[in-house]
């Protein structure tokens, strides 16, 4: 036994007199830090950089069987899903592992803002950390498109379009994109280049700088309500932190890095076991429209923001807001390297994470079950509720016939079914007259088309013969124009009128 | 490299005469020898990023115009007059690989006679594939909830303006269409050669606007 051991540490001195990296890879495994940060709060970072290799080495094992051809990539996902044994599960991993990844990554750089990590001497760790979250966000869109389907190819074409509002350049900006005059195999190829070996490889160096800037400048410590921090005097009193009362990572934080590791990396196996991979949806075939393109979670935020913009508001905010945004994270260290690190004493800080994580996540809670788009088949496919056929005359149930025929419940519920891109009318003779209804409905207006060439005067009239009698569930008064009982009441004056 | 100072500092001294200048300025015709093989690199850097950059933009270099040739979509007769139909057709641009991401459909119009409109299946919001509802004469989209009339001016939604529309022609009986690219905001499906807006350039979309534009469209096709 003793003599095996004196061979492994002979062969390990063997190597490590050439190769020389066990002694400072030691050593940077044990440098000391302080007491306060071997912490839960500071385990996200290694949880990243363990789904980045979880990703790496799941991609590479996909890359076996994947074609990234536009006329086969479809396919090849069927074989994985069905015919590749275990593929359904790699594929399951890798897009779950990519939705953790996004999470933790959002949760390492709320954490590491609120602990005023970003502060000086770590500025430039932080920024290089925007960019790992941007080509974070960057893996997840190509991914999505390398899930070569409906939602895919029509995501490209919303790419496109963004990108052909850009001024001047938009034209040949979205050829260059796309590759060629159409989204076809020339574009696929260039999204499976960017997802495999552009940003991935980009993502490897910047991970690699930003963990070694981490070592080189030591693990931010806990922060203190005013403990404020200022150049002259912190790398003295970090210094004070790690060597007087400092612990080495190695141990006593790494077994916590390790363990939440292990359980991300659980967590993602589970949802991967139980919920499967994402996808494919329908063949990537331009020619079938029945399709309702919708992109995948990190990026419903933004699909919200874009129906909700006003019109002329939207390409001026698409090239405005991301440089402002981004600009604004690169700037945040060098606006603000010193001062306050505790969140307490930064009521800014905490309600500016408050506001975008509530306004993302109303937005994003939006994205899945997006009101502002049409049900395309709710005129045929929803019954009209009994109730508002009941009692009601042959002219009134025509009307309800022509709103079920004209896909007016498309955009509008009634009996709480149908689109909520307008507002239900269960209870609307509560609130319009029928002069306003006839004019709502020929004329169209505040985001309602006009419906004066679709409709024939009789058909008008059955159509709001119908929206007459729908006042809500009790009953309630009908709307009345109040000159009306003026004209009225003057009407025997002018018996010649 | 080994230690370049000294030996050169000895061969100063015996021979200050012989050589005096070129020793004095070793050092520094080092320096101009590195200075110049970082310009060589840099012109071969130049050079290489030629064909690298080329490589990158080239599908930018076409002219829109290039992507297009005319594609017949049927004869005349399979539209009925009054109503809008789908057809697909093959991209005239198209490689082995894009498999059926090469099939592109459109929305034809047949006014009357002659006279057609042919709309690209793509929102002018965001691209996504816009429907056509014959009961309500609306296009809906299913993204962003944009809608468009029967003669594809703007109704209602996020789109600022109405359906791109192709140029067409009737020869033979045959119904063609000017079409080869995705149509954006930027790569409108019908130009004309005509200078194209700026993009930064949004109008108010009214319908009236729209109206004339696409009533401009058939004029000019006509003629």
């Amino acid at each position: 036994m003793s003599r095996l051991i004196r061979t492994a540490t002979g062969l390990y001195n063997w190597v490590e007199r050439r190769l020389g990296i066990g002694g400072p890879a030691i050593d940077a495994a044990t440098h000391p830090i302080p007491r306060s940060s071997a912490s839960w709060m500071y385990v996200f970072g290694s949880a990243a950089t363990v789904l980045l290799v979880l990703q790496v080495v799941t991609g590479i094992l996909l890359a076996l069987t994947y074609t990234p051809s536009a006329g086969d990539a479809w396919q090849s996902l069927q074989l994985l899903n069905h015919e590749v044994p275990l593929g359904w599960l790699l594929r399951a991993i890798h897009g779950w592992g990519s939705d953790f990844m996004i999470a933790i990554v959002l949760i390492h750089m709320v954490q590491v803002f609120l602990f005023g990590a970003y502060k000086y001497p770590r500025e430039l760790t932080w920024i290089l950390g925007v960019f790992l979250l941007l080509m974070t966000l960057g893996m997840a869109f190509t991914g999505q498109v390398l899930r070569f389907d409906q939602d895919a190819y029509w995501g490209l074409g919303i790419g496109a379009s963004i990108t052909s509002r850009m001024p001047v350049i938009g034209g040949p900006a979205v050829h260059i994109l796309l590759g060629g005059p159409i989204i076809a195999a020339s574009t696929l190829s260039r999204f499976f280049a960017l997802h495999v070996f552009v940003i991935p490889g980009l993502l490897l160096a910047f991970a690699g700088l930003h963990i070694l800037m981490v070592l080189r400048l030591g693990v931010n410590e806990w922060p203190m309500p005013g403990r404020i921090v200022s150049k002259a005097t912190y790398d003295a009193e970090y210094h004070k932190l790690t060597h007087d009362d400092g612990v080495p990572f190695l141990p006593d934080a790494a077994w916590k890095d390790a363990v939440f590791s292990a359980a991300i990396l659980l967590a993602v196996l589970a949802c991967a076991l139980v919920f499967g991979p994402f996808g494919p949806g329908g063949q990537p075939d331009p020619t079938i429209i029945e399709t309702a393109p919708r992109p995948d979670f990190a990026f419903l935020w933004l699909y919200a923001v874009l129906a909700y913009l006003p019109p002329e508001l939207e390409t001026p905010f698409l090239f405005t807001a991301p440089v402002i945004a981004i600009g604004a994270m690169l700037a945040l260290p060098l606006i603000a390297p010193t001062g306050e690190k505790h969140w307490s004493r930064r009521p800014i800080a905490v309600l500016m994470v408050t506001v975008i994580a509530v306004a993302l996540g109303a937005f994003t809670k939006l994205g899945t079950y997006t009101p502002w788009s049409p049900i395309m088949n709710a005129w045929s496919g929803q019954t009209t509720p009994a109730q508002y056929l009941n009692g009601r005359s042959p002219l009134e149930r025509q009307g309800a016939l022509v709103l079920q025929n004209k896909q007016c419940r498309n955009c509008h519920a009634i009996g709480g079914v149908g689109g909520q891109r307008g507002p239900a009318l269960d209870s609307i003779a509560t609130r319009m007259t029928e002069d306003q209804m006839i004019r709502q409905v020929v004329q169209g207006g505040g985001n309602m088309p006009a419906y004066g060439k679709a409709l024939s005067a009789s058909e008008t009239q059955a159509l709001v013969a119908f929206l007459k009698t729908l006042r809500g569930p009790d009953n309630g008064t009908p709307a009345t124009d109040a000159s009306r009982s003026l004209t009225k009441a003057e009407a025997p004056a002018a018996p010649g009128q | 490299m080994t230690t370049p100072h000294q030996p050169e500092g000895t061969l100063v001294s015996p021979e200050p005469q012989g050589q005096p200048q070129g020793a004095a300025k070793d050092p520094s015709r080092r320096a101009f020898l590195f200075k110049l093989s970082v310009a060589l690199n840099g012109l071969v850097g130049a050079v290489l990023a030629v064909p690298v950059v080329g490589y990158l933009v080239g599908p930018a270099l076409k002219r829109d115009d290039a992507y297009k040739s005319w594609v017949p979509l049927g004869t005349v007769d399979e539209f009925p007059e009054g109503e809008t139909r789908l057809v697909d057709f093959v991209n005239p641009v198209k490689t082995a690989s894009d498999g059926m991401t090469a099939n592109v459909s459109a929305w034809v119009r047949r006014i009357q006679g002659q006279q057609f409109q042919v709309f690209a299946i793509n929102c002018a919001h965001l691209g996504c594939p816009v429907r056509w509802f014959p009961q309500s004469r609306l296009f809906m989209c299913p993204c962003h909830g944009g809608a468009y009339y029967e003669d594809g001016s703007r109704a209602s939604g996020p789109p600022e303006r109405g359906l791109f529309e192709y140029q067409y022609e009737v020869q033979n009986g045959k119904l063609l269409i000017h079409a080869g690219q995705l149509p954006t905001l930027s790569n409108e499906a019908c130009n004309h050669g005509a200078p194209q807006k700026p993009l930064t350039q949004i109008e108010p979309a009214t319908s009236a606007a729209a109206d004339t534009e696409s009533t401009g469209t058939d004029t000019r096709t006509e003629a």
